[in-house]
């Protein structure tokens, strides 16, 4: 199955709470142990893109409304 | 086509009420969704221009700056007084308090029984996370049984203490507008509290009396618990106590 | 308008709602109960917010929102209940809102009793509440004083963003006496700029009293103090009575200063030289007109009913000037104008001294009379 959206983190408000990590029904994010935010938090990331639905679970849950959701516009037919 | 060439539509960001600031919350502390919620449903509403909000003293004191509407910030415990001021002047107005749990239903007991007596026809959002956040982490009215905290250091004992404070008992015999509880942590609660704090501000402007939702949120720092620990405290602890549903002004299950 | 025999407690209900009132919220309190009574009938029948709150503290805290809205508001209250209301107070000076405030003094501390006492000056003119800040304090001598500074409370505290507490005791608010009312103002159209009413186009109002940083907080607390300093340049009221030529000057305010008067009137039929300085503000004090007759006369006494709240701030302008005598009734107790004649008498008739303390004398000769 090709992703049928993605998200953006913005890591000004990111906090690393790990909370929509645990909540994405399909494994899509974990935090990025390789870097730091501002803050000094690692911030959460997509790690298996191609899993993402756009469901939004991760936005609802996130608790800095760091989150936007995007979803993909096919057309019926294509790949 | 290649992924970067299909064209993409946004279904949730950020609402635009929501100033551009990162609040002081800490991480996994759930204030944050509590002000997102009630965020979108003044968007939805279009009542962002109409809305003015009472802070209340607690880790939610700087509110007010997180939000772009007007706002007062009252003394510790007397939100709803003040709210009850504003809504008395201007009756056309969105009012509404946001207070916590020591603020509400600890040094606040007093105002918040006296607006929920009157029926003032004003929406409080109650933020329950069982202890005093902002001071440390003390035990408050609605701290669990056998709940440490920094001034129950061996764990409260409700024979000493009281039972945790539960609105839906305790006002049982007001003729509010709306009474429920939900929790900020996963989707479907989320989503549910949501629906909540919609109701409450709906049945609010239909001058339907006080409408009140109260909100369990975890507080990972004063619980000594890893966020993802401290969610699954909340729902398997604090719902125990604290049980979510509908109390008053729900629709007929 | 003709005059009228009314209520001191009525008079300036009616005062303020023809002033203008906008909104009330008080809780029922002896003896100052039928102020709220009177407006809880006329404010519903002009169509304007009423409020009787679970305490003072709820109605102080209602009148800190009301005030928000940038509307007039006021409520009233006695002594216990005044004390109950002082954390409001402090918020709403912190918050630069303004309010009136009725206080009608009764006998304290404690639950004291419902008898009329000016026990409340130190909590009203000194704070009371915790920082600094100060409030404009009227202290009418009639029910017609009480009426005539009703209007200008709410004027004095929008001009300035402050509280302006009327403050009379309870013989002024249980009392009747012919009095002439205003005649009904419209109700302000305008609304304060600072005012809460809604965001409109993003354009936010925050009214709050809380300042983390504390260098922000001292300019703050700098610009209530620069305002009280403009207060206190400009507001100033008093009344003098015979003292062109006094030797000597009693100073009391409210009922005090009615009844020293009965008593300075008695001893100028005697042919003393004495006169009566009224302060009708207590704050800002009147210190100008206190200051040029201590270089005046010989002696001072100062009458209240209260164990010596003013007579403090008399001394402080008077520096040690000139003797300053006291005389005092305590916890409900009204002095008679004779007693108040035997101390002018003692006051003219014996050798006077700075040295030494007033009110240990006072305390000495109370002591003989009440045992």
């Amino acid at each position: 199955m090709p992703a049928k959206g993605y998200i953006e983190v913005n890591e000004l408000y990111c906090k690393a709470c790990e909370l929509c990590v645990t909540d994405c029904p399909y494994g899509v994010l974990a935090l990025d142990m390789e870097r730091l935010t501002s803050k000094g938090y690692h911030p959460a990331h997509m790690v298996q893109p191609e899993a993402c639905t756009g469901c939004g679970i991760c936005a609802v849950v996130c608790p800095d409304a760091a989150i936007t959701v995007y979803r993909y516009e096919r057309q019926k037919g294509e790949a | 086509m290649t992924l970067a060439e299909v064209p993409t539509r946004i279904v949730y960001s950020r609402p635009e009420v929501l100033d551009k600031r990162v609040t002081h919350y800490c991480p996994g502390c759930t204030h944050g969704v509590a002000h997102r919620l009630v965020a979108e449903v003044l968007e939805e509403m279009g009542e962002v221009e109409n809305a003015i909000g009472v802070a209340s003293v607690g880790c939610s004191v700087f509110i007010y700056n997180y939000f772009n509407i007007d706002f007062v910030e009252a003394a510790h415990g007397r939100a709803p007084a003040m709210a009850t001021g504003i809504k008395r002047l201007l009756p056309d107005r969105t009012v509404f308090t946001y207070q916590g749990d020591g603020d509400l239903a600890s040094i606040g007991m007093g105002e918040i029984v006296g607006a929920a007596s009157r029926g003032e026809k004003i929406t409080v959002i109650f933020l329950n996370n069982a202890n005093y956040g902002m001071t440390g982490g003390q035990m408050a009215p609605t701290t669990l049984p056998g709940q440490k905290t920094t001034s129950s250091p061996y764990g409260k004992d409700a024979a000493r203490f009281g039972k945790p404070f539960r609105i839906e008992d305790a006002y049982s015999g007001f003729d509010m507008g709306y009474l429920a509880r939900g929790a900020l942590v996963g989707a479907a609660n989320i989503n549910r509290a949501k629906k909540m704090i919609r109701k409450a501000f709906e049945k609010h402007m239909d001058n339907q009396g006080l409408c009140y939702v109260e909100l369990l949120s975890p507080c990972p720092t004063n619980w000594n618990l890893a966020p993802l620990k401290a969610k699954d405290f909340l729902l398997e602890e604090m719902t125990k106590h604290f049980p979510l549903g509908e109390f008053k002004g729900g629709d007929a299950k | 308008m003709a005059k009228q025999l009314i209520k001191g407690n009525t008079a300036v209900a009616e005062a303020a709602l023809r002033a203008g009132l906008e909104g009330y919220f008080g809780y029922p309190i002896t003896p100052q109960t039928e102020l709220l009574e009177h407006l809880s009938a006329r404010m519903p029948e002009l169509g304007r917010p009423f409020v009787q709150a679970e305490s003072e503290l709820g109605a102080i805290n209602m009148v800190y929102g009301a005030a928000c809205t940038g509307k007039r508001v006021m409520t009233s209250s006695s002594s216990p209940g005044v004390s109950l209301m002082m954390e409001g107070l402090s918020y709403i000076a912190g918050t630069e809102v303004p309010m009136v405030l009725v206080d009608v003094v009764r006998g304290g501390p404690g639950l004291g009793n419902i008898a009329p006492a000016q026990g409340d000056y130190n909590q009203i003119v000194h704070g009371g509440g915790h920082g600094d800040y100060h409030m404009i304090v009227l202290a009418p001598a009639s029910v017609q004083e009480a009426v005539d500074l009703t209007a200008l409370a709410f004027d004095l505290a929008e001009k300035y963003r402050t509280i302006t507490c009327i403050m009379m005791d309870g013989s002024i608010g249980q009392m009747m006496e012919p009095a002439e009312l205003p005649p009904m103002q419209p109700l302000r159209t305008e609304i304060p700029d600072w005012a809460v009413r809604g965001a409109k186009n993003g354009d936010k109002r925050v009214l709050t009293s809380i300042n983390l940083d504390p260098p922000a907080q001292e300019v703050m607390n700098l610009r209530l103090m620069k305002r009280w300093q403009e207060i206190e340049a400009n507001e100033v009221r008093y009344k003098g009575y015979f003292l062109e030529d006094a030797e000597y000057v009693v100073v009391g305010f409210g009922t005090a200063g009615r009844i020293a008067l009965s008593a300075v009137r008695a001893a100028r039929e005697e042919g003393i030289k004495i006169g009566l300085l009224r302060p009708i503000t207590v704050a800002p004090f009147p210190i100008d007109v206190l200051d040029e007759l201590t270089e005046k006369v010989k002696a001072f006494l100062v009458v209240e009913m209260n164990a010596g709240q003013m007579f403090e701030d008399v001394r402080l302008v008077v520096r040690g000037r000139k003797p300053v005598e006291f005389f005092g009734r305590m916890g409900g107790v009204v002095p008679f104008p004779d007693e108040v004649l035997t101390e002018i008498h003692r006051l003219v008739g014996t050798p006077q001294t700075t040295e030494g303390s007033p009110r240990d004398r006072w305390l000495a000769r109370l002591a003989e009379t009440i045992g």
